[in-house]
């Protein structure tokens, strides 16, 4: 902190420095450890071919990947693959149908733009995660019409998701297409381009940072989204991950403890991996965010 | 000359630039004239479009569902004016999204407060007209010493149906439509052997279907009073006949064999006099109870009562527990002499990359009483009940809410102090503020007013946290004697995941009503939050 900058740089010593700084460390190394139990415990049972939760307590007694080839046997692979091609899908489409909007928002004055912005909001203070019954409701009925938008499709899965692809991602890309100056929207038209060149061409480019951020946060809320998802998909091989894994370890009594960490070792992954690497954008947009209020 | 008009023709290019001066009655920029590719994408994604809402229409008008029909005419009119007309520029990229917007939030919102004020669920799922029917087919009984058909079972794709011969003539039906004449089927002796476009049913056939076969009801007629053909054993048919009869006239069913008169009561059942019900009802409206019932129904209240605290306490906990860890660990890392501060943060956070109900599961296990890692290996072998005994279950989930939720608090507390400029603080030393007082009356004020909408954010998503609450605990332990299936550490919005599809009956009216009160309580706390936090920013 800037207060602590003005003591000047001599490095310190002894109890001052347990004092001052050291004290910082424990509680790091505390903290770390209370973080990476779970993870260090998940991973250490995925690699114990036991099955057993109790079998499970030895941390990294045994190190045998049969886990993981039982979990292609068990129908995980389709789970995870389903969960894959609802979140990508649902992250593209949230972010072309939210950059289009916000385009429209940024660049356009047209009848009806400010009521349409200020509904927008309103229609966000009732969260689809509020409405599952309407939505189980009104997707058995479609599902009568078009079985393919219906329940148990990841289809119908999907278009509940883009609901919301007109939400907070939109308000924040809105915010960030108005940062790019306009004169430049004039000059692409002076040499010829059109409106719809402008956005695929200059605009979506020039805010890829923002399309990059809202795309994770729809991927992982979408990754992680359990009560939609369990409303809506009721047969096995139809299911998510989350789902998948669920009815693993929530049967208790033939639950094989093993094979569900493999998969929750497996389902962690995508995320995390995405995470680190935009973790430069993500901490940027939050703490954007938080600045702004 | 000539080579230049076939050279125009073929390849459809615009006409030359009309000589200047000479007036344009349209602008350049029309489709007509100018197929470019983009143009071509266009047409290419809103004729899929079009064909496949033509498809929607026509599967909707087949079943008779005309509210998906006139959507989907609405929703093509103003697709195909979007993307044709010169006028509608914004609603080029506004539309597709406002579709989604329009079916899966608004309507799914408008629909939960619709069905809200209605009885809908089990035993009462549909139209007057289908419970009439469901009752009748209940109630069928063979009619006293009526005719033995020898009966043919047919199958046409995944549709059964019967033939008989009445009179020496064949007469064949399915669930679908009622018994019919079938001149052009083959019969010999008094059975039927075949029937253009159905396929007959041999012995093994109706044996693997068999309780298709016993469900199946053919009615005699177009109307259900006069009953149905049913069959036992695939190869007799009887006439049933209802017990019950309903006279479409009084709006009343009355059961032949006891004389007992129903009459159709507010909660739409057919009732009798001395309160006898007749199962299934069909959907009323049945205006504000749904609202009442959780605080009027004595064996609800004490539960409902527990499960509204509960959610309060922890969402507000929650949001306090995990805006104090983080906090205080952004405070203690925000010194620029702790070495290794990147590293430090970059793994305190790797909960917040955790997908919740992976969290949640792996917590479930590691929980365990008898045989979790926590019991069996931190506390050498202890037995403490963490997700069986009511008390521990709730502190448990603000553990592992803790546990899954600090890292935003850090990382939200960690950009919000990195934000405050030096120089007030500078200043106010200058002003002889101790440490302490810096931290109390210029860091913490400037931090809230950034972190504080955050906060009121926090609490409507806790409020609300059914992943976390249902992979853990799935709400219990369970209240004894409750109606629906709820306990101890379940809050609103699980409790209505309860009532709606795993207390056996499920009362989508009900929960839908528990669902408009959570959108009022959560809506004023917010707004009173924002408001709040607006006057916070004024400081």
């Amino acid at each position: 902190m800037t207060t602590q900058s003005v003591e000047g740089n001599a490095p310190l010593k002894g109890a001052r420095w347990w004092r001052e700084i050291g004290w910082r460390h424990v509680v790091a190394i505390v903290t770390i450890v209370l973080v990476a139990l779970p993870i260090v415990y998940i991973l250490s049972a995925s690699l114990n071919p036991g099955g057993t939760l109790t079998g499970s307590n030895d941390l990294f007694r045994t190190i045998a990947f049969d886990n993981y080839s039982t979990l292609g046997p068990e129908g995980f692979w389709q789970w995870m693959r389903n969960t894959l091609i609802v979140s990508t899908v649902t992250a593209v489409g949230t972010v072309i149908l939210g950059a289009a909007a916000a385009y429209a928002f940024s660049r356009f004055r047209f009848r009806g733009r400010h009521g349409t912005l200020t509904g927008l909001l309103l229609a966000q203070m009732f969260p689809q995660t509020l409405a599952f019954v309407a939505i189980f409701l009104l997707l058995f009925t479609l599902g009568k019409v078009v079985p393919a938008l219906g329940l148990n499709s990841l289809l119908g899965l999907i278009c509940v998701y883009l609901g919301g692809a007109l939400g907070v991602n939109t308000f924040l890309m809105y915010g960030f297409f108005n940062t790019v100056p306009r004169e430049l929207d004039e000059a692409a038209k002076i040499d010829g381009a059109s409106h719809a060149q402008i956005f695929w061409t200059m605009i979506l480019r020039l805010t890829a940072p923002i399309l990059a951020v809202v795309g994770l946060l729809s991927f992982v809320s979408s990754f992680g989204d359990f009560l939609v998802a369990k409303v809506i998909l009721q047969s096995k091989d139809k299911y998510t991950v989350a789902l998948g894994l669920y009815s693993w370890a929530s049967d208790e009594r033939t639950a094989d403890w093993g094979v569900f960490a493999a998969g929750a070792v497996v389902a962690a992954i995508p995320v995390l991996v995405l995470f680190f690497a935009l973790q430069k954008y993500i901490v940027g947009g939050l703490t954007a965010g938080a600045v702004k209020g | 000359m000539t080579q230049q008009t076939a050279d125009r023709d073929l390849t459809s290019e615009p006409p030359p630039p009309p000589p200047s001066g000479r007036p344009t009655g349209r602008s350049d920029g029309s489709h007509a004239r100018n197929f470019s590719s983009g143009f071509l994408v266009k047409l290419a994604f809103v004729a899929i479009f079009d064909a496949g809402a033509l498809y929607g229409i026509l599967a909707a008008v087949a079943v008779r569902s005309w509210v998906i029909a006139g959507f989907l005419v609405l929703a093509m009119i103003a697709v195909n004016w979007a993307y044709f007309s010169k006028r509608a520029l914004p609603a080029k990229y506004l539309v597709p999204g406002l579709i989604f917007l329009f079916v899966y939030v608004i309507f799914a919102a408008v629909y939960t407060a619709f069905v809200a004020f209605t009885n809908y669920g089990d035993g009462h799922n549909s139209d007057k007209a289908d419970a009439v029917a469901a009752i009748l087919a209940q109630n069928e009984v063979r009619v006293e010493g009526s005719q033995a058909y020898a009966l043919t079972v047919l199958s046409r794709g995944d549709q059964l149906g019967f033939a008989i011969v009445q009179d020496g003539e064949a007469q064949v039906g399915s669930a679908e439509f009622p018994l019919e004449p079938a001149d052009d089927a083959t019969i010999e002796g008094d059975v039927v052997t075949a029937v253009p476009t159905w396929d007959v049913l041999n012995f093994a056939a109706i044996a693997q279907q068999q309780e298709a076969v016993v469900a199946l009801r053919v009615q005699v007629s177009g109307d259900p009073n006069d009953g149905a053909l049913r069959t036992n054993d695939g190869s007799t048919g009887y006439v049933y006949e209802s017990t019950m009869v309903y006279d479409e006239a009084a709006d009343t069913m009355t059961n032949t064999a006891t004389g007992t008169v129903y009459t159709p009561d507010d909660h739409g059942n057919f009732r009798s006099a001395e309160g006898e019900v007749l199962t299934p009802g069909w959907r009323v409206n049945v205006g504000f109870e749904n609202f009442t019932r959780a605080f009027q129904d004595d064996r609800l209240r004490g539960p409902f009562l527990q499960i509204f605290v509960w959610t309060f306490v922890f969402a507000f906990l929650s949001v306090a527990t995990t805006f104090v860890v983080g906090l205080f660990l952004a405070v203690v890392f925000n010194d620029p002499r702790v070495k290794g501060r990147r590293y430090y943060r970059a793994l305190m956070i790797l909960p917040y990359a955790f997908p919740a109900f992976l969290a949640g599961l792996v917590w479930r296990g590691m929980l365990n009483q008898s045989f979790g890692f926590v019991n069996e290996v931190l506390l050498g072998g202890a037995s403490v009940p963490w997700l069986d005994s009511p008390t521990l279950a709730k502190v448990s989930l603000l553990m592992v809410n803790l546990w899954l939720g600090f890292p935003y608090m850090f990382l939200v507390c960690t950009g919000a102090l990195q934000s405050i400029p030096g120089d007030v603080i500078e200043s106010a030393r200058m002003d002889g503020a101790g440490s302490w007082r810096v931290q109390r009356s210029i860091v913490m004020p400037l931090l809230m007013v950034s972190v504080a909408p955050l906060l009121v954010a926090s609490f409507a998503f806790n409020f609300n946290n059914f992943t976390l609450i249902y992979t853990l605990t799935g709400g219990g332990p369970n209240f004894p004697g409750a109606p629906i299936t709820v306990g101890a550490t379940d809050i609103l919005i699980s409790t209505v995941y309860a009532i709606a599809f795993e207390s056996g009956t499920r009362q989508y009216g009900f929960a839908s009503a528990l669902s408009i009160m959570i959108f009022i309580i959560v809506g004023a706390i917010s707004w009173w939050g924002f408001r709040r936090t607006r006057s916070l920013e004024e400081l």
